[in-house]
């Protein structure tokens, strides 16, 4: 069971969140049929740094973002929502070291 | 007496306390201290079942959870029935009652042992290819008959009576494992003031030291320190010991599995404790000292009751008192056959000869059996054995000299091809690991969780080394656990130094004959050549097709062998071939102690309503709603659910009913923006909704797919109480939560689920307003002052309510809303009032039904996921002039307004009283070829009582352009046919609902 650091509450085992999808992703205010078909169903799926959201559903209730290697499983940082995408220069160090 | 292969001193049994105890219903005496397999064979009873595949006799290999051959049933009365236990591992008590098994009729006489001399059949991969055809033979005759003929103990068929239970614990640091190298961790750690647990498989805490009888520690002897040094920790506050606990499983950021065996080995268990205990560890750091394993030699025979591991003899001896036999042959690649042979001398058997794979033997052991006198014969290997349920000679052929063998009587026969580090829980952990040459063995290389290794597991295997190692590795692992670090201790020890060797594969000149690789699974060296010489070029795959290491041991014995004869097959080097990856659980653990308590009512949380103990007192039949129980019907004496459903139905139509909707999900909207969050979740429009009223909501997921919908109350300008389904209500908050903390962040809004907090009660029907009306203070019911659609708040039977005008059902209705604590109070004061109108209680089966007559939705009945509002004919409810909504957007994707999506309509079957059945496919042409075109399926069907005739609602391919026409509903016994209708078959001007 993963030990995730809720931003809010720190530290909390994995069965006390839920996982809410890939992190990151816009909602369009316009958009034409395909880009918002690109919206609806295309997520990126990575081998390796993913950043996606998590909910604290049985503590805060409060949704964050959460780096995670997906080959490691480690989780690398988490952060608020709404706080910036890490740059990709953080992300490659990130990579480096869960690897 | 307690059997003729016991010392007359020694060990750590406790000969004042004889045990009396049976195997196969044969009565047998042990003392305290005995497992069942050192009582055994202190009776000199060696062979306790047949083998997987060949049913060919087995011995006691092994001393501890290694065992792959002594598995055993043992039967606790009422139920309490245990398989395939290590008899090395169960600790002997008053009656224990014992069973071999995967024999029939009996140990001695096996029917099943036939298979040895079919055994050409039954080589590698030979369920691939034997049973291959016919192939309906697999299901009816191959695998019955295999499933009955190979396997391990029967699963008990009564439900378990025992209790298990978890514990959650946090600590600085978990040490796995109490030999010398756990001991001097944990004690190291303690001494920073760490919270430390030391968990052991064993019964007591020592591991190797339990069987040392030269070995000094601090001046006392190894076991008489282990013993002390255990105590001392188990008496500081911060320290857990944890005797007869297995760490089985290693989770991701050191989360560690432990499995305590708590009260099986008491004469009397305890009935307070619970049999045994799951603990869910979190460790900061963990110090590794699981030891190692011996190896067996791989040679024709070396499966005979009596042939055994070298160390396990040594450990019989010493830690047990017991002579595992009178006349011993010994075979061995390095210094553990030596100490075994002395261990043996002591306990008065005779060493017929030590073969030694090494050509030029030396050290301490060595020369200490030479002083004792005995034979010794270097470069030897050991090439067979004879005996039938015991093994009788051993045979050993000089490596690389002629083909003559010497032939030696014996009754055990013992083999040693050294050590295999215990590297489970490291490889469990993620770490790499590495091979080590000089020691032929894979160990610990980088770390990937906080861990470290110490002792034998690590390759350490002096007892200088262990405690050294273990004492830093425990030093360490505190400090980085942030806990400081303790003084600097060395460990005085005094005893034998062992030099390693080892083999690993067949040993030399292996031709003829079964020589066993994998005992539990019986695979032989030949099998592993086999599955090679096939193409199998991936020890996975050669794993998967021999089964190697795939027995409940997982190959803790034989995955080296196996790996060496496979690398020396291929001609390769061992690391290149790799290692199998090690998963849990490291020895099998119980269903009751993966479960805990979540068994029978506590399996899965049970939800009741406010009102559920009334109708369960007034006979309601119940069915499950996600985790309510709701009240289906309620029968009257000689009912059955359709005159129930019907009784129900008409007393709605014709006086008025009572429907308890406690299970409803409410959810409060509060906040400055909450009318322009509702915009923008619902379809429908909010911002001029008047407080006092209602509105059918309908929310869409973004896909534009109908998710959920209810009814939804403007209390005043800031505050909304809002319903959903009763399924839909934890993924409705959610779903909130998500736009309104991710997406809507500029909105000033609160969200509470209020679904507990209030009872709700249903009263539909044209006399509902005078059932109510006499029970209401402070609210005007009149149809001018409380229409269709609003809301009001004031007071009910003294309680306060918010009272809605709404329905479900067609007919004048109210939704009583009142704090869930006076519920029954409300529901039993209503029920009086309307006892004079004729009002019934409903269940949800009528309130499906009249519903139906209506064509309301359900949403999940009629929708699935891939239903649009257009496509359920829902469109009035889309907020035309609004900007924005979730979902909005999709529902202009050429996908949603293409033609040919299924629509909802209603069907009437030409026959009136047949009823469909609920997930029937609909076709155009019954005369079409199969498998026909399928153009929609019945989403609900049921019986009207108003109606007199059945009913159903569909979701059809263009359905609303089909209106009157006839299609076909096949069942396997006939054709159905059809009219599609529009989908109200009741009141379609909605007159009834001003009653």
């Amino acid at each position: 069971m993963l030990l995730i650091p809720c931003p809010h509450c720190g530290a909390r085992p994995e069965n006390e969140f839920r996982n809410a999808g890939e992190a990151h992703i816009a909602r369009p205010a316009e958009a034409d049929d395909a880009a918002w078909a690109d919206y609806l169903y295309m997520r990126t799926n990575p081998k390796g740094v993913f950043i996606e959201r998590w909910r604290h559903i049985h503590g805060c209730g409060r949704f964050f973002n959460c780096v995670r290697h997906t080959v490691t499983d480690r989780i690398i940082a988490t952060y608020k929502a709404g706080d910036p995408r890490p740059s990709l220069d953080v992300l490659r160090a990130w990579s480096e070291h869960a690897r | 007496m307690s059997g003729a292969f016991r010392t007359a001193s020694g060990g750590r049994i406790d000969r004042t306390q004889p045990i009396l105890f049976g195997f196969d219903g044969r009565a047998m005496t042990g003392f305290r201290g005995d497992t069942l397999a050192s009582a055994l064979l202190a009776n000199g009873v060696h062979l306790v079942g047949r083998s997987f595949k060949y049913h060919r006799p087995r011995g006691i290999v092994a001393a501890g959870s290694e065992e792959p051959n002594a598995l055993v049933t043992v039967d606790r009365g009422g139920g309490r029935l245990t398989p395939n236990l290590r008899a090395t591992q169960l600790e002997l008590r008053r009656d224990l009652k014992a069973t071999s098994q995967n024999r029939f009729p009996s140990l001695d006489f096996d029917i099943g042992a036939v298979n040895n001399l079919f055994s050409p059949l039954f080589s590698a991969g030979f369920y691939y290819k034997t049973f291959m055809w016919p192939a309906s033979f697999w299901k009816h005759v191959y695998e019955p008959l295999i499933r009955s003929a190979a396997g391990l103990g029967r699963a008990p068929t009564e439900p378990d009576p025992d209790r298990y239970l978890h514990r959650y614990a946090h600590c600085d640091v978990l040490v796995i494992g109490a030999g010398p190298a756990g001991l001097a961790a944990a004690l190291a750690a303690a001494e920073t003031g760490a919270r430390v647990i030391l968990c052991d498989e064993q019964s007591e805490p020592g591991g190797s030291l339990l069987a040392e009888t030269e070995a000094r520690i601090e001046g006392r002897p190894a076991a008489e320190w282990a013993a002390g040094v255990a105590r001392a920790l188990a008496g500081q506050d911060r320290v857990t010991v944890l005797p007869r606990t297995t760490a089985f499983g290693w989770f991701p950021d050191n989360l560690i599995g432990l499995a305590e065996r708590v009260t099986d080995h008491q004469d009397r268990p305890d009935p307070r404790l619970p049999r045994e205990r799951l603990w869910q560890v979190r460790a900061r750091e963990v110090v590794i000292a699981a030891g190692a394993i011996e190896r067996p030699l791989v040679f024709p025979g070396n499966d005979r009751p009596g042939v055994m591991l070298a160390d396990a003899g040594r450990i019989y001896a010493n830690r047990y008192g017991v002579r595992v036999g009178d006349r011993a042959v010994i075979a061995t690649a390095g210094d553990s056959g030596y100490r075994a042979a002395l261990a043996l001398l002591g306990a008065g058997a005779t060493i017929a000869a030590i073969a030694d794979l090494r050509e030029d033997p030396a050290g301490a052991a060595v020369e200490a059996a030479r002083q004792a006198g005995i034979a010794i014969r270097p470069g030897t290997a050991i090439a067979g054995s004879r005996g039938g349920h015991r093994v009788t000679e051993a045979s050993l052929r000089r490596i690389g000299g002629s083909d003559r063998v010497e032939r030696l009587d014996c009754d055990v026969l013992l083999m040693s091809g050294g050590f295999t580090p215990a590297v489970h829980m490291f490889s469990q952990s993620r770490g790499r690991l590495r091979f080590d040459a000089a020691l032929q063995a894979f160990l610990p290389g980088k770390s990937a969780a906080r861990e470290r290794s110490a002792g034998a597991c690590n390759g350490r295997f002096d007892l200088e080394g262990c405690l050294d190692e273990g004492f830093t590795a425990g030093a360490a692992a505190a400090k980085a656990a942030g806990c400081g670090s303790p003084r600097t201790r060395r460990f005085a020890r005094a005893g034998a130094v062992p030099a390693p060797g080892g083999f690993l594969g067949a040993v030399p000149g292996t031709g003829k004959g079964k020589a066993f690789v994998d005992f539990q699974n019986d695979v032989t060296a030949k099998d592993l050549q086999l599955a090679t010489r096939e193409g199998f070029r991936s020890i996975e795959h050669v794993k998967r097709y021999t089964t190697t290491g795939m027995a409940t041991d997982q190959g803790k014995t034989s995955n080296m062998n196996a790996l060496a004869i496979v690398a020396g097959a291929l001609d390769r080097p061992i690391p290149e071939v790799g290692l199998t990856t090690f998963r849990m659980p490291y020895t099998p653990v119980t269903f009751g102690t993966i479960a805990g308590a979540s068994r029978g009512m506590l399996f899965d949380p049970l939800r009741h309503t406010p009102i559920h103990d009334w109708a369960s007192e007034h006979g309601a039949v119940f069915e499950d709603v996600g985790n309510w129980k709701r009240a289906r019907y309620f029968p009257r004496s000689g009912e059955d659910m359709h005159q129930a459903v019907a009784r129900e139905c008409t007393a709605v139509r014709m006086a008025a009913g009572m429907f308890d909707a406690s299970t409803l999900g409410k959810i409060e909207v509060v906040g400055p923006d909450a009318a322009t969050f509702l915009e923008r979740m619902y379809t429908n429009a909010w911002a001029r909704l008047a407080p006092g009223r209602l509105r059918y909501g309908l929310m869409l997921n973004e896909a534009g797919f109908i998710m959920d919908d209810g009814v939804i109350a403007r209390l005043a300008p800031d505050r909304f109480h809002v319903t959903t389904t009763t399924g839909g209500a934890p993924g409705v908050l959610n779903h909130m939560e998500d736009y309104l903390q991710t997406e809507f962040t500029d909105l000033k809004v609160w969200l509470t689920s209020i679904t507990e907090q209030y009872a709700v009660i249903a009263v539909q029907g044209p006399r509902a307003r005078e059932i109510i009306a006499p029970l209401v203070e402070g609210i005007d019911l009149s149809p001018a002052a409380m229409p269709h659609m609003s809301v009001q708040t004031g007071q009910i039977c003294g309680v306060a309510t918010r009272l809605f005008r709404v329905s479900f059902t067609g007919e004048l209705g109210f939704e009583i809303n009142v704090p869930a604590d006076h519920g029954r109070a409300v529901w039993e004061a209503v029920l009086q009032a309307g006892a004079a109108y004729g009002i019934v209680p409903y269940g949800t089966e009528a309130m499906h039904v009249l519903r139906a007559e209506k064509g309301y939705i359900i949403v999940g009945q009629e929708t699935d996921g891939t239903v649009t509002p257009a496509d359920a004919g829902l469109d009035w409810a889309i907020g035309k002039a609004k900007k924005d909504f979730v979902g909005k957007r999709s529902l202009s994707r050429p996908d949603i307004v293409a033609p040919g999506r299924k629509q909802l309509v209603g069907l009437l079957t030409h026959s009136p009283q047949e009823v469909l059945e609920e997930g029937a496919q609909l076709v155009a042409d019954p005369h079409a070829e199969i498998p026909m075109r399928m153009i929609g399926h019945v989403t609900s069907s049921y019986h009207s009582a108003a109606l007199g005739r059945s009913i159903a609602l569909a979701l059809v391919a263009d359905g609303r352009s089909l209106l009157g026409q006839t299609l076909y509903v096949p069942m396997p016994d006939r054709m159905i046919a059809v009219t599609l209708v529009a989908p109200v078959f009741y009141d379609q001007e909605g007159r009834r609902l001003d009653g």
